[in-house]
């Protein structure tokens, strides 16, 4: 019973497609997968836009939007309408065809993201041995979809706020891939359903997730900072800042193209943090051993969902941080903590099982940070600031 | 030769072609992304995963990023206002052809040497990374190499740069 | 050294805001909006929106304040006032025979509730209202009030304001009585002067009658 309830969406697909000749189940299979994620996440998203809303007006001491539907429900219904009935406006002068193909491209490149996740046991849509470096080059394709968006839009500000755009999601690649080559080092293997198989054992009852090592954590940290400035979230949302650049590259969009852009970006929060999941916090295996009767995809989505708050948190917690800040924070901050963060989980293997890995790894991980701490945080004396690049 | 593989040597093509025969600088440049992405997938229908997901992260991702933003710091953006094709183009084709021809006729010729129905070889990542740390070390650390020079002089350039603009 | 563990400040963010999310969920100062139009914050005595006439009694014509001295229309700045002057007089709060406005019409989309109109007002006859949700869809004359829409009860000013109410009432009432006052010594004069007069005069007449 346990497993039929973890299975019942494989098991389901198997029944559709029984009624299907033998040569066109594989394909009738892989349509029917494709068709439920590209319903599932934007009725995750419309979701994730309500609970945005509500959220960071709790938290900003204010209701959210609570008049349409009982709290506020309908509201994405009406956000939905909305954008669909609205003018759809493009400037005279825009590259109208590149114009119309970069909501598209990014939409289509942040979907395609979504094959490789395993979102619950036996069910990732194509099983990739180099399935991570395939994740890592369709979100490298969303980046040109920004610069398209950017360019066609023939606005001084749109370009401005694309190559924004573009300089951070560059930047903060290399963190991003830098964590995550931690993990595939001490899984071997770049298949993301071997590194889930990986943590899904458990010592007592706390599981193997790669977040409970000292390596695991610092990485995750960065693989959260790293995220939040690829997605364009606050505090990196200098590129859409709406009070500097209107809405960066895609201010001159409007209508359902406007949302689309919306949906890629929360569409990518979710796949990213998908990701996340299976790379740092266990993918969909339970976090305690006594609950492993709980099926596996309640436990996917539920850790995504978790993400998706604390990014929500996050937004509604700190200031944005300024274009020069941005970039220093990726290339002085983060990507030297990366590269030491690799080193520490190179030791950790090589040191093998027992008390000593835990310290020694803890301790190196502890002493930089802290180190660079007080270096980065010395305050030599209170003057008047002084700027490198701005004069 | 399946359908497949026409279709995308179709995509490749036509992205190479476009590249060539556009007016708008910046719409060349993405019409070669679109041959990259087509090449790339050439690479995935001969089952050579970790290739063909480089290429699309490498090249569409940066190269392209970097092919455009070039375009749009120098003045690569105007139309040019008479069309792309030169004066010359019958000696361009001339060249093209011959070109095209020496390089057909050496593949063919390697090409009928070895036998026709060969057993793909499985590469995997795993067999890639070994190769790369065991047999391959020497290239790998000289390209590291490389690449520390080239990053260190776009540092040092773009330095020079602040100060003559002092 | 303390504060210089990176991260720190962004961890206490982060708990403040967690405090408050939940916080507004139990308690009110962390939640601290006023669903206008269903709920609406009090007004605090001094608040001051447009003017209006105030008017003793029950009829507002006879018990309208208003001397139409139009000194109030002289002062306003943004010259939103207009008022005329009727023909015939009558009796006021104290007695006395006054004029009164046959047109007082203020403009209140011009009016900039400087309140300079209350201020000048020698008989406290104009005073500010907290009326606010005055919006109207007629746009050529729905925001020209004129005599009887401006004209509210000495009650409802009691309502609005009541320390002020209660002090004009009586700064009014002690008017009263030293006008009372005066006119019961003017009344006791002239009523000693009937007498001294009516008295010579029967002196005068017998004197007369005699010569």
């Amino acid at each position: 019973m346990i497993e039929k309830m973890d299975q019942i969406f494989v098991l389901l697909l198997h029944w559709l497609t029984g009624f299907l000749p033998a040569w066109l189940q594989a394909i009738a299979g892989v349509v029917i997968c494709v068709a439920v994620i590209v319903c599932l996440y934007p009725a995750l998203f419309a979701l994730a836009v309500l609970l945005e809303r509500k959220g960071l007006g709790r938290m900003q001491n204010r209701y959210g939007p609570n008049r349409v539907g009982p709290y506020g429900i309908l509201q994405p219904i009406a956000d939905g309408v909305k954008s669909l009935t609205k003018e759809d406006i493009v400037p005279l002068s825009a590259d109208a065809v590149v114009h119309f193909l970069a909501p598209v491209v990014l939409v289509v490149a942040v979907f395609m993201g979504f094959a490789v996740v395993p979102m619950g046991r036996n069910m990732v849509l194509v099983d990739m041995d180099a399935g991570l470096l395939f994740y890592f080059a369709m979100s490298a394709t969303t980046e040109l979809s920004v610069f398209m968006a950017g360019w066609s839009s023939r606005n001084k500000y749109s370009l401005l706020g694309a190559m924004r755009a573009v300089a951070q999601m560059i930047s903060y690649e290399v963190p991003l891939l830098m964590s995550s080559v931690a993990v595939v080092m001490i899984t071997g293997s770049l298949s993301l359903t071997k590194i889930v198989d990986a943590q899904n054992s458990y010592t007592g009852i706390f599981p193997h997730w790669y977040i409970f090592t000292p390596w695991g954590f610092a990485g995750f940290v960065m693989y959260a900072i790293a995220t939040t400035a690829e997605t364009n979230r606050s505090p990196f949302d200098l590129p859409e800042g709406e009070s500097e650049l209107v809405a960066g590259y895609h201010t001159e969009y409007s209508g359902f193209k406007f949302a689309l852009f919306f949906l890629g970006e929360y569409v990518a929060m979710f796949s990213i943090s998908g990701l996340g999941t299976t790379l740092f916090l266990g993918g969909w295996s339970a976090p305690f051993s006594f609950l492993t009767w709980v099926p596996s995809w309640i436990w996917f989505f539920s850790k995504i969902m978790l993400s998706i708050c604390v990014f929500i948190w996050v937004r509604g917690t700190l200031p944005r941080l300024r274009q020069d800040q941005l970039m220093n924070f990726a290339w002085k901050f983060v990507l030297p903590l990366t590269l030491l963060n690799l080193f520490v989980a190179a030791l950790w293997r090589f040191l093998g099982e027992g008390w000593e890995r835990w310290v020694f790894c803890s301790a190196i991980l502890a002493v930089v940070y802290v180190a660079m701490g007080l270096v980065e945080m010395r305050r030599d004396h209170f003057g008047p600031r002084k700027y490198r690049y701005a004069e | 030769m399946t359908v497949v593989f026409y279709i995308l040597a179709a995509m490749t093509v036509a992205g190479g072609m476009a590249a060539m025969l556009l007016k708008n600088t910046v719409h060349c440049a993405l019409a070669v992304t679109v041959a990259f992405a087509g090449l790339a997938f050439l690479f995935l229908d001969l089952d050579a995963q970790f290739a063909g997901f480089a290429q699309i992260l490498v090249y569409v991702g940066a190269v392209a990023i970097l092919v455009v933003f070039a375009i749009l710091l120098t003045r690569g953006s105007e139309t040019p206002k008479d069309g792309v094709a030169s004066k010359h183009w019958l000696a361009g084709l001339v060249i093209a052809a011959g070109v095209f021809a020496v390089m057909g006729w050496a593949i063919l010729q390697s090409a009928a040497v070895l036998p026709h129905e060969m057993p793909v070889p499985a590469v995997t990542v795993l067999d890639i990374g070994n190769a790369l740390v065991t047999r391959y070390v020497l290239p790998l650390e000289i390209v590291a190499l490389l690449l520390t020079a080239a990053m260190l002089g776009a540092v040092i350039v773009a330095l020079h740069e602040k100060e003559a603009a002092q | 050294m303390e504060g210089y563990l990176l991260g720190e400040g962004i961890l206490k963010g982060l708990a403040e805001t967690a405090r408050n999310f939940f916080g507004s969920y139990v308690s009110k100062e962390r939640l601290t909006t006023v669903e206008y139009p269903e709920q609406r914050i009090a007004p605090i005595e001094a608040t001051r929106d447009f003017p209006f006439l105030v008017y003793d009694g029950e009829d507002w014509l006879a018990g309208l304040r208003c001397t139409s001295c139009q000194i109030c229309e002289k002062e306003c700045p943004p010259k939103c006032i207009y008022i005329e002057k009727s023909k015939d007089k009558k009796p006021d709060a104290l007695g006395r025979m006054q004029f009164y406005p046959a047109r007082f019409d203020i403009d209140i989309s011009v009016c900039m509730s400087c309140q300079i109109c209350v201020e000048v007002c020698p008989f406290e006859s104009i005073k500010m209202d907290t009326e606010y949700e005055l919006s109207t869809t007629d746009r050529f004359g729905g925001l020209l009030l004129d005599r009887e829409q401006l004209a509210k009860s000495n009650k409802y000013y009691h309502q609005i304001h009541p320390t002020e109410a209660a002090k004009v009432d009586e700064h009014l009432a002690a008017e009263k009585v030293k006008a009372d006052a005066k006119a019961k010594v003017a009344a006791d004069a002239a009523a000693a002067k009937a007498a001294t007069a009516a008295a010579a005069k029967n002196d005068a007449k017998p004197a007369g009658e005699g010569a």
